[in-house]
């Protein structure tokens, strides 16, 4: 007997209708829609460059916090996200100056500074070293900030969408390093970006050796333009603003340029009037999606409540997850792929028995690391406002459940 | 064993000197080339280009290419940000974080100005315009003297008043 044999089409029909029942009973007790007729077919494959379905309307949100025109910022829907892939098109932005068009074949990569040899490289040339592929998350410094602030975000596109994660393909830069031969005292890498502004960071090159990707590529496919096409930096598990996008320089030298986004923004504040400075790890924290803020629970019975748990400084190990206003702790599953410094996916099957509660999580990264509540981290820094907010906020996000199933902030 | 001892000492011969390209991709950019892209600056001024301005002459360009976005003295308008004043103020509730109070170098300032300003036309000011509104700010914070005027030699040796106000990360600083 082959398979095809097998497949009793109207037998199929019939089971899935059965299914289908079955499910909806479970859920809200309401009538089974009808099984309706196929819809008419669209022309298949003639779209050169695909979209998704019309019926998918999840969106970034948009978000200008200066009257310059080119500064603002958009945030990743992550209750509508699925595993641990950012869709390109749904990757959070924040720009301070626009994004540039930039003619990929009149770009170049400039890396000099304290090398044995200066070099020019284009793309083509780029894409001749070897290359490499790895998923990492992408948070902005002042993601959750408002958490810290006390305005925590309505759902989880507001309180965590400064973050994605995407499979980033490029050149690791100890690559290129080797290729341009530092010399002794060189010490620190200024990326510098091709955006009006030009704007630049120093990096050590103990990280730079690490595991720094020059990125061309992002999700099987360019950059985007807001993600820096051509190129870009991507320095695993640090603040966004390290990443330098449209990258055209890498300046090797002895010590931090103490450049404006270094020695002045991207500083964090403290009540003593002294600032930290270099904050670049992306410290454990975790995120519950669903059920979270702006959702509703159709009434008692079977969820999943699952969510994203990241670590600048490795992988996440353990997420808890409580249900009970945090006098329990379940340890929550962690889907595979479990990589470092990437989202990580976690799911804790629930079954809601109807009364008012809250939920929350709490991950463990591979150092030990545990993520703290706000009230730790509050009183270890306080209530300052830097020069950026509040930036590195990381702490244990909490959902309200009501009795009604609605789910929220407060 | 023999061929791995003389591969380990072909090893360390090559890492005495400096290692010789690998792959082989890319050109030599020109001096010409490097000298247009490099325009940082250290805190001790390594990359500062010659040339030179004071106060006075950066508080004309200040009016006409700077005043819109950050008022006539540099007291900010609307949301654009604030240059001037704010010193004594970080350790309050309401800090105000201005070149004069919260940055730490002179040359954070210089390299800031050149490279990213002014916000809709970046990378028109020449070195002396930018020597110039360093020295309008500076001055107008309060820091160097009204007729102080701002060279390679003399910015990096502007002391900062929170030249000492950065500590390095003590993360992680919760238990």
């Amino acid at each position: 007997m082959t398979f095809h044999d097998d497949l009793d089409r109207r037998g199929f029909l019939v089971a899935g209708a059965a299914t289908s029942l079955s499910v909806a009973a479970c859920r809200d007790r309401t009538p089974p829609p009808a099984i309706a007729d196929p819809p008419p077919a669209t022309n298949a494959g003639r779209r050169p460059y695909g979209e998704r379905s019309s019926f998918v309307k999840s969106v970034r949100t948009f978000k200008a916090d200066s009257p310059t025109p080119g500064t603002g910022s958009s945030r990743t829907p992550l209750q509508d996200c699925f595993g641990i892939i950012t869709p390109s098109a749904l990757h959070f932005e924040r720009h301070h100056s626009g994004v540039p068009t930039i003619d990929p074949t009149k770009h170049e990569l400039v890396i000099h500074g304290l090398v044995e040899r200066p070099l020019a490289l284009t793309l083509a040339d780029l894409r001749r070293f070897p290359s490499t592929s790895r998923i990492h998350f992408l948070e902005c410094a002042g993601n959750s900030g408002r958490e810290h602030e006390g305005r925590p975000g309505a759902d989880p596109q507001q309180s965590h969408g400064l973050a994605s994660c995407s499979e980033w393909t490029g050149v690791l830069l100890s690559t290129l390093l080797a290729e341009v031969g530092p010399t002794a005292d060189a010490r620190w890498i200024i990326a510098e970006g091709a955006d009006p502004a030009r704007h630049a960071r120093s990096i050590p090159i103990e990280k730079a050796n690490d595991d720094v990707i020059i990125a061309y590529g992002q999700n099987g496919e360019p950059l985007r333009p807001e993600q820096g096409f051509p190129l870009r930096v991507i320095a695993p598990g640090w603040e966004g603003n390290v990443n330098v996008k449209w990258l055209r320089r890498l300046h090797v030298v002895d010590q931090p340029y103490m450049l404006r986004d270094e020695a002045a923004s991207y500083t964090d504040l403290m009540p003593d009037g002294k600032a930290r400075r270099f904050t670049f790890v992306m410290e454990a924290k975790s995120v519950i999606t669903r059920p979270a803020g702006g959702q509703s629970l159709g009434g008692p019975g079977f969820y999943e409540i699952t969510g994203l748990a990241w670590s600048g400084r490795g992988k996440i190990t353990q997420v808890d997850v409580s249900t009970d206003g945090g006098a329990t702790w379940q340890p929550a599953g962690l889907a595979e792929p479990v990589l470092a410094k990437a989202f990580t996916r976690f799911t804790l099957p629930w079954r809601w028995d109807g009364h008012a509660t809250t939920l929350r999580s709490r991950c463990t990264d591979e150092t030990g690391y545990v993520q703290p509540p706000r009230d730790a981290l509050i009183a270890a820094r306080g209530m300052t406002a830097g020069p950026d907010g509040y930036n590195h906020y990381n702490g244990i996000k909490v959902w309200t459940v009501r009795a009604d199933g609605t789910v929220s902030n407060a | 064993m023999r061929r791995s001892i003389v591969l380990a000492i072909a090893w360390g011969c090559a890492s005495a000197d400096a290692a010789p390209a690998k792959y082989g991709i890319g050109r030599t950019p020109t001096a010409e080339e490097l000298h247009a892209l490099d325009i940082s600056v250290a805190p001790e001024g390594t990359g500062l280009p010659v040339g030179h301005g004071s106060s006075a002459e950066g508080a004309v360009l200040f009016k006409a290419m700077c005043s819109a976005c950050h008022g006539d003295r540099g007291e900010g308008r609307g949301d654009f940000p604030v240059l001037v004043g704010g010193r004594g103020t970080l350790a309050t509730a309401q800090p105000i974080l201005t070149i004069g109070s919260y940055w730490p170098f002179a040359t954070t300032a210089w390299d800031y100005i050149h490279r990213a300003m002014p916000y809709s036309t970046p990378g028109v000011l020449a070195p002396d315009q930018v020597y110039a509104l360093t020295a309008f700010i500076l001055a107008a914070n309060g820091v160097i003297s009204a007729d102080t005027v701002l060279d390679q030699k003399t910015l990096p040796r502007v002391q900062m008043p929170n030249r000492n106000g950065f500590v390095s990360d003590p993360r992680p600083d919760v238990p």
